[in-house]
């Protein structure tokens, strides 16, 4: 197993987001964790990137336990993600915004990049071409010079992986990658998220509202319910399982 | 997006301890042996003596070092408390200043200092300041400063070591302040706590926010539009003779009529 939650509860004054979760995400596996509104999704990501500390309970990556580091640390251990909401850097071209992955592997000094020495230009050619690889690969190299605000909702959602994949991960965090995409946008994705899972040797644990979108990709899922473990198994199983289609429903008529 | 926005409003504090380092190495023992008229200086301000280069150079780097040594407290605070906590820094020198007069000779001042100071001097390192400065932008520090600018816990998320970033940004932009402090030192060759003002501060603000945050180009277009624009109209100060009224000087009032020229700027030009 890569990722192991262990008994993992986050209570956020008297609310709990997350109760007593465990999970584990084997490797090369695309795992969907899935869920109403408000049920711990989110918050589990951010537990798993330490950004939130949990309130109990530990997490485990590739046989090492992950509390208590500090965000920057957790991502050069070999964890990246995406955002529900699209946080590319906005005054930053395509190109900037996938440099920045790179930031803590080129290898130069501060007065190597002030007096330009060999070894920064060496690593700056480096990093941007791999950076253009992986543009090339979403089939976004044509506007690696643009600003990323400027393109559309979709592409911004492509970058935005990119981004995280020049971190170099062995495990991906995606959170809600087709929300705001149109169905063939969706099942492009899709496509995309398996070609890229051996091309780039990932384990993906993914967000995700479109079950259909869920079905056709992922290996296993999660269904999370108030921040408890409702249901775990085969995607096609979960759709007919009695208690998730009550969480569900619960759900529609809340809204 | 609403892009986060934080100033750091200390610079005349670093500028203030550049010229002050630069006055103490550069004064001959002779000079500062009658210049103390509040306290005796300690020895070791007799003792202080080195050339202009490294005067500048020393001036940067203890700069730089006491923006490292602030960078601990200060980087705690994000945005709008980051200006006040830099602010009060800046008033915090000025009266260290003032109440340390074996070392800065108090409210009276250095004086004397060698004039070494030129426009060869200053716009060669202003030109040096900006290719290092265009340097860092285009490397992998510049681009970690402009990410936590734009969206501080994406660029976390990216690996990138936030308080790194900010602290070099920090102690890169007092190294200068300093080295400019030294600059000033040499061409008035005379300073007071005066000289460091909240005014000056105020300057730089104007010129940062008149060329466009965030821009290098904009800080020298800026640079030269304020500080041309205010020599220029110098002239306002002084008596006038207005369709055959005879005015009395008024210090500041072309201070007045930029502040003025300002607002309508931001008010109907951008
Ligand atoms: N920082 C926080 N402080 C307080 N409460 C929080 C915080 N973050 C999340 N919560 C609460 O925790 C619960 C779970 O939120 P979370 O964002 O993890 O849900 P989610 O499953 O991602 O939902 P969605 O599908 O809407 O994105 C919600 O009730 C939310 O209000
Ligand atoms: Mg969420």
């Amino acid at each position: 197993m890569i990722l192991k939650i262990n008994n993992v509860t986050k209570n956020f004054g008297g609310v709990s987001a997350i109760k007593e979760t465990s999970f584990s995400v084997a490797p090369k596996e695309i795992f969907g964790l899935i869920g109403p509104n408000g049920a711990g999704k989110t918050t589990m990501f951010n537990i798993i990137t330490g950004n939130y500390e949990p309130s109990s309970g530990s997490v485990i990556f590739r046989n090492e336990v992950l509390n208590g580091l500090k965000p920057h640390h957790i991502v050069r251990k070999g964890i990246a993600r995406t955002f529900q909401n699209i946080r590319l850097f906005s005054s930053m071209s395509v190109l900037d915004n996938v440099l920045i992955g790179f930031d803590f592997q080129a290898r130069y000094g501060f007065m190597e990049s002030i007096l330009r020495f060999p070894r920064f230009i060496g690593e700056e050619k480096r990093i941007k071409a791999r950076s253009m690889e992986i543009l090339d690969y979403f089939g976004m190299s044509a506007y690696a010079h643009d600003k990323a605000v400027d393109l559309s909702y979709g592409q911004q959602r492509k970058v935005e992986i990119a981004r995280a994949l020049a971190t170099n991960p062995e495990l991906l965090l995606l959170d809600e990658p087709a929300a705001g995409m149109n169905p063939s946008e969706t099942e492009e994705l899709g496509e995309l998220i398996k070609k890229a899972r051996s091309d780039f040797d990932l384990t993906v644990l993914l967000i995700e509202h479109d079950m259909k979108f869920v079905n056709q990709l992922c290996d296993k899922v999660l269904v999370l319910d108030y921040g408890k473990t409702i249901f775990e198994g085969k995607p096609a199983d979960a759709i007919c399982d009695p208690e998730v289609i009550a969480a569900y429903l619960g759900d529609f008529h809340n809204d | 997006m609403v892009s986060q926005v934080s100033f750091s409003l200390e610079p005349n504090g670093f500028v203030a301890i550049g010229a002050y380092v630069t006055a103490l190495l550069l004064i001959s023992p002779d000079a500062k042996s009658y210049q103390y008229a509040i306290a005796d200086p300690y020895p070791f301000v007799m003792t202080l003596q080195s050339n202009f280069v490294v005067a500048l150079l020393l001036s940067g780097f203890l700069a730089a070092l006491l923006a490292l040594v602030l960078s601990f407290p200060v980087f705690r605070v994000r945005g709008d408390y980051l200006a006040i906590v830099t602010l009060g820094f800046g008033f915090i020198i000025k009266i260290l200043a003032i109440n340390h007069p074996e070392v800065t000779n108090g409210s009276l001042g250095l004086n004397d200092i060698p004039e070494f100071s030129n426009l060869y001097w200053t716009g060669g390192l202003a030109i040096v300041a900006v290719v290092v400065v265009l340097n860092i932008v285009n490397s992998k520090f510049g681009r970690a400063m402009k990410a936590v600018r734009d969206d501080e816990d994406a660029a976390i998320a990216m690996g990138v070591n936030t308080f790194k970033a900010k602290t070099l940004a920090f102690c890169t932009s007092a190294f200068f302040e300093g080295v400019g402090g030294g600059l000033l030192a040499a061409l008035l060759t005379s300073i007071s706590p005066d000289l460091f003002d909240f005014f000056f501060t105020f300057q730089l603000l104007i010129i940062i926010v008149l060329g466009g945050l965030g821009s290098t180009t904009g800080a020298i277009i800026g640079t030269v539009l304020v500080m041309g624009g205010s020599e220029w109209m110098r002239f306002l100060d002084e008596p006038m003779n207005l369709f055959g009224y005879e005015t009395t000087a008024m210090p500041g009032m072309r201070m007045v009529v930029f502040s003025l020229v300002l607002i309508f700027y931001y008010a109907f030009c951008s």
